[in-house]
């Protein structure tokens, strides 16, 4: 097991009210696997992956539960520090948005060479020709001449790459990927998609990719979580997910995928929004946009209910009928 | 990546395709500064005044100078502006050596050109080396309470409400009367000048930086940076100042002015630079017992002082219009 995250709980605090943002989920990530966290904005996606990371400011945040596990050591029992050497060497994290990620005065080579010499005390020569080798690796052509490129002039997708060449730098066992391809043109994410593919064979890493988007889910994944309201909804394969959704927001997040075969018809959407962290609903936190929602749905924040092989959602209700059927 | 530019076809070459004109932000810039004729002009300016100054000291200075500021002719006194030496009463060395006063001679004949020279030099330090002082100052500043402002010291006060604090309280001394009662205070050196000088104006750099700082540590690449396991101390000062330069390089040009401005002052106080070294607010000072006699004491140096400051605020004014991103779609 490369990451184990128990029980974990990621609490705002502002104007004397208390945002869950993450609100207890657990999962694991094996060596060379890809997890995706899907889920809606604000449903705590991101934070969820920044306290790996420890990268929650604190206050206004605060971390009042939960273990992280890497490689057996709790990250969150880690001081400064020593986070600082796990940041990048063995974890690391690619951002939503590449238009912000690079830093403006610095060219893109300066850069990925700061993340080799951050963690690895190598000369100039070296870092550059490792610098070469990362942008020639990540798919930017004429690399020698790129990297004396500023960010920007580069496009959304090469800086994208730049990104990743910068997150691969020491060979991280885990990347972490917030949403990569959710500011590029449908085009380039296809090809960043592959190149995740790719480099995920290349070097056995494990990806733990965060998006809003199922069809990169359904083209990546090897285990999906959806999320929703700070909790996990359902968990389970692409195949279980997308063929056997149990948790009624699965279903409606499928339900609102765009398809050829109701052509001309409008949109479904799931009714209602999402909850204020602040202000979650009692009971199971999606019951007011629920269409089977039942009185103790109201009442009782619902179990994880087992759909058998490792397919797990928390809802009772739906579990009840299946297992009547 | 060659197996996937097979599988996927090389139609799409990434970065051979979409090549955008190379300009440097530098080259923007100016073409866009060059377009500011009064920036420009005070850019002329500033370029000349610092090669003045820069020959002026060599020229100025040693035990037997090109151009000697201190030497008296006594029967040469007040002469005015590009007069004639005379040459029967003066000894071969005593010569001035453009073979006429430019500036004309003042009431102990000395050669106001000289002089100006020398003073051109000790203007041009004063203000260079004041505001590096205040420009480290406010950028440490600034940055560790723009960067650690929620950071609590004693849990009383946050690190950035101290440093505000601090911003304040010296922005409350009318600073002109600070610096007199420390100059006076202190031997009189041209250092001593600098420093406090340099001391008691930082607050405007560390305003611009903590404020810059408050927008650009929310920015993605800080957070990218810290992902990657950069230190905090690196990330301030490598990745964030030079992020935050542009104002502080403006107010950096206009706090010239300001630091050439107090100097003078100070010299025309006489809590300046002690004589017989030459500035242009000593120049000045002394002239004003001649204002009728010699008025070229007074206008030769008051007026250098006016052209370099307008020149520096102007190319300060005109860099922040280069700089300042909303400002730019106009030109």
């Amino acid at each position: 097991m490369l990451l184990s995250v128990e029980n974990l709980k990621v609490f705002f605090h502002s104007d004397g009210a208390v945002s869950r943002a993450v609100d207890g989920v657990s999962y694991e990530i094996r060596k060379g696997e890809t997890v995706c966290l899907v889920g809606e904005s604000g449903c705590g996606k991101t934070v969820s992956v920044l306290a790996i990371l420890g990268l929650i400011p604190q206050p206004p945040g605060e971390i009042p539960g939960g273990k992280i596990f890497f490689k057996g050591k709790n990250l969150l029992d880690l001081d400064e520090e020593e986070l600082q050497k796990i940041r990048g060497k063995e974890i690391s994290m690619i951002f939503q948005e590449p238009m912000t990620s690079l830093n403006p005065v610095f060219t893109i080579g300066d850069q990925i060479e700061e993340a080799i010499t951050t963690h690895d005390t190598v000369e100039g020569a070296e870092a550059h020709r490792r610098t070469i080798e990362l942008l020639a690796d990540v798919g930017i052509a004429s690399p020698e001449e790129r990297m004396k490129d500023y960010p920007h002039n580069l496009s959304g997708g090469q800086r994208q790459r730049v990104m990743i060449a910068m997150a691969l730098a020491c060979k991280p066992d885990l990347v972490i990927a917030d949403e990569p391809t959710t500011a590029l043109d449908v085009t380039i994410q296809d090809q960043i998609l592959h190149l995740f593919r790719e480099l995920k064979e290349k070097r056995h890493m494990a990806l733990l990719y965060i998006t809003h988007n199922l069809g990169v889910v359904a083209e990546i994944a090897d285990r999906i979580h959806v999320m929703y309201a700070g909790i996990f909804a359902e968990v389970g394969t692409v195949d279980q997910i997308f063929r056997n959704p149990c948790h009624p927001y699965t279903m409606g997040l499928l339900a609102s995928l765009p398809s050829r075969a109701r052509k001309g018809e409008g949109l479904y959407s799931i009714p209602g929004a999402v909850p204020d962290p602040a202000f979650k609903p009692q009971g199971c936190p999606f019951n007011p946009r629920c269409p089977y929602v039942q009185e103790s749905c109201r009442r009782d924040f619902p179990e994880m209910c087992d759909f058998g092989d490792h397919h797990a959602a928390r809802c009772p209700v739906i579990h009840k009928q299946r297992k009547a059927r | 990546m060659m197996g996937m530019d097979e599988k996927r076809g090389s139609a799409f070459p990434e970065g051979g395709v979409l090549e955008t004109p190379k300009k440097t932000l530098f080259q923007e810039n100016w073409s866009l500064f060059r377009k500011n004729r009064l920036a420009m002009a005070g850019l002329v300016i500033f370029v000349a005044f610092f090669i003045i100054a820069l020959t002026g000291l060599f020229l100025t200075y040693g035990r037997n100078p090109y151009f000697n500021p201190a030497l008296v002719r006594l029967q040469e006194k007040l002469r005015p502006p590009l007069s004639k030496p005379n040459l029967e009463t003066l000894k071969p060395e005593e010569v001035p050596r453009l073979g006429i006063y430019l500036f004309g001679t003042d009431d102990l004949g000395r050669d106001v050109f000289s002089r100006m020279l020398q003073g051109s030099w000790v203007s041009l330090t004063v203000g260079f080396v004041a505001v590096s002082i205040a420009v480290v100052i406010g950028i440490f500043l600034g940055g560790i309470a723009g960067y650690y402002g929620h950071w609590r010291v004693l849990g009383l006060f946050s690190v950035d409400v101290l440093i505000t604090g601090l911003i304040d309280i010296m922005l409350c001394f009318p600073s002109f009367f600070l610096i007199l009662t420390v100059v006076a205070l202190l031997p009189a050196s041209i250092y001593n000048i600098m420093i406090v000088i340099g001391l008691t104006s930082w607050m405007g750099a560390a305003r611009f930086v903590r404020a810059e700082f408050l927008s650009l540590r929310e920015l993605d690449f800080v957070t990218a940076a810290k992902a990657l396991g950069v230190s905090d101390w690196r990330i301030i000062f490598r990745h964030m100042v030079p992020n935050a330069m542009a104002p502080v390089l403006v107010s950096a040009t206009i706090g010239i002015a300001t630091a050439i401005l107090t100097e003078a002052g100070l010299s025309f106080l006489g809590f300046g630079v002690p004589p017989p070294d030459a500035t242009w607010g000593n120049i000045l000072s002394n002239g004003k017992n001649f204002l009728f006699d010699a008025p070229w004491l007074t206008f030769i140096p008051g007026f250098a002082v006016l052209i370099v400051v307008l020149a520096f605020n102007l190319f300060g004014e005109g860099l922040r219009d280069v700089l300042n991103p909303k400002l730019k779609e106009r030109h």
